[in-house]
């Protein structure tokens, strides 16, 4: 089980929270404009990075606020923690 | 290769059994083959026996970074089955299904299919309908299919909890008397002897690094074995599927996840079928050591370390204890994860890519045993032909772009 500190709430155990998938995607600024495959690659190509990713988890069952988190996949590390709207902070070999 | 059959038994055991060859060879990579396939799995194994067998196309290799049966193939419940709601998604499990029917005599190994019947439970009055809805779709596909109420699972399934008070009461189950369960290793091994009798060299221990392209068009691979050089290159990675794929430039809809397993102690036979619950998540059949074999939920989170949370474990236990009760005190000796590469839509991917030789099969979720030899049979004739066969065409790439999902979440099993 994962312990994961919320932004707001501090360190607390997985099951309060809730996977929200890959942090900081876009929404496409002209989505009128886009092609079928910019669509494409925007509702479905993920990253699903192993090592270093940067991902969403909400508080459901605290805060109910959602927030990033950097976590390695290959070892459940957590490596950071911030705020929506906030920079991801500069981690050595960077997250993808 | 030694035909195992009741005389090779005998000659053997005269010899105290000292003398079996090797099941298959353990060859140095050559420079340079037709084509290379990424990953070792039954999948990947059973596209290269197919290519094999039914193309004449046996200058290939399967390139495995560890070594046979490691990864998903021996870590899933080995559940087999075909009752799949769409017509795309029972077209191809129904013919993987017809192909384990004959798979022991094809490869001469004993892969131990035992068709057992699989039960599919609902539990309120939406699962009902799902089920009968999905009776009579697999009914007018050609997949046999039966509904049952709550008193005939009780009938066959007799440790069965079917009270009307209990949390998520019994209100009947699907059954498909053909599906059952297979011994999840023995496909490994036995595609592995049978692809490498006709030539095909598996290599273990050799993790591709990277895929070399030419021009759009794919060359070879680089492996911690070295340069291999390939007119085709077929991803069939499973959990590591957009790893590999990155190699090549490629993005995917999928995400790996950890989706665990469980076994009992071994007990004297209680349950001689198969009971899924997608509604409550279990599913349980007991293996021939007598062990009960269940299989949990996926983890939420996107991870390649092969093993999950025990909250997934507990939550599993607590739905099995509520639908057996007789199980309140057998111990669990065992519990394990694989990485599962999950699409949107819940059906795999077997499709040519932009990138010209290059193929890829992945996406199989949380039930890619179960379409292993139909799976590697039509990805062999996408491969050999560089055309989806009419069973794959469906199951593209380019569905993410035209829209043409298979929405099989419903019949998947396991909620993911």
């Amino acid at each position: 089980m994962l312990d994961i500190t919320c932004p707001w709430c501090g360190k607390r155990h997985e099951t309060e929270f809730r996977y929200g998938g890959e942090a900081h995607i876009a929404r496409p600024e002209n989505p009128s404009g886009l092609s079928d495959a910019d669509w494409a690659d925007f509702l479905f190509m993920r990253k699903n990075t192993k090592g270093p990713f940067a991902e969403r988890w909400c508080h459901v069952n605290g805060c109910r606020r959602w927030f990033n988190v950097i976590r390695n996949t290959a070892s459940h590390e957590i490596l950071a923690t911030y705020r929506m709207g906030e920079t991801p902070p500069k981690l050595p070999g960077g997250a993808t | 290769m030694v035909k195992y059959s009741i005389f090779s038994i005998a000659r053997n055991a005269l010899q105290g059994h000292r003398n079996w060859p090797e099941q298959w060879r353990s060859p140095e990579p050559k420079t340079d083959y037709d084509v290379v396939i990424i990953g070792g799995g039954g999948h990947g194994l059973a596209t290269a026996y197919y290519l094999a067998k039914e193309h004449g196309i046996t200058n290939v290799a399967v390139l495995e970074k560890g070594w046979l049966g490691g990864g998903n193939t021996a870590r899933n419940t080995t559940i087999v089955r075909s009752n799949y709601l769409w017509d795309e998604s029972a077209a191809i499990y129904e013919k993987s299904l017809q192909l384990w029917e004959g798979l022991s005599q094809d490869i001469n190994y004993n892969v131990m299919l035992s068709q057992r019947g699989v039960l599919n439970l609902a539990h309120n009055l939406g699962d009902v309908r799902e089920g009968v809805r999905r009776v009579n779709a697999n009914r007018l596909n050609g997949v046999d299919a039966e509904w049952l109420d709550a008193e005939g699972v009780k009938d066959f399934c007799p440790i069965i909890n079917i009270s009307k008070s209990a949390r998520h009461p019994v209100l009947g189950a699907t059954l498909q008397r053909r599906g059952g369960v297979a011994r999840h290793d023995s496909v490994a091994w036995g595609y592995a002897r049978a692809a490498d009798a006709r030539g095909v060299d598996i290599i273990q221990n050799c993790e591709v690094t990277g895929i070399n392209r030419n021009g759009g068009k794919v060359t070879g691979v680089e492996t911690s074995r070295g340069t291999i050089g390939a007119k085709k290159v077929a991803i069939v990675a499973a959990g590591h599927s957009s790893v590999v794929a990155g190699m090549a430039g490629l993005r995917l809809p999928v995400e790996s996840h950890p989706l665990q397993a469980l076994v009992s102690e071994p007990i004297k036979p209680v349950i001689d079928c198969v009971v899924m619950s997608g509604a409550v998540h279990v599913y349980v059949s007991q293996s021939d050591k007598g062990e009960l074999v269940m299989g949990a939920g996926v983890d939420s989170f996107n991870a390649y370390s092969q093993r999950g949370s025990f909250h997934v474990i507990e939550h599993q236990l607590g739905a099995c204890l509520e639908l057996f009760p007789i199980f309140s005190r057998v111990r669990m000796m065992r519990t394990w994860g694989g990485i599962v590469d999950v699409c949107p839509d819940a059906s795999p991917i077997l499709s040519k890519t932009p990138v010209e030789g290059l193929y890829i099969n992945c996406g199989w979720g949380t039930g890619g045993f179960k379409a292993t030899p139909g799976s590697g049979w039509s990805f062999a004739h996408t491969v050999a032909k560089d055309e989806p066969h009419p069973l794959n065409a469906p199951f593209s790439l380019s569905r993410f772009e035209t829209g043409a999902l298979i929405d099989e979440h419903g019949a998947a099993a396991v909620a993911h």
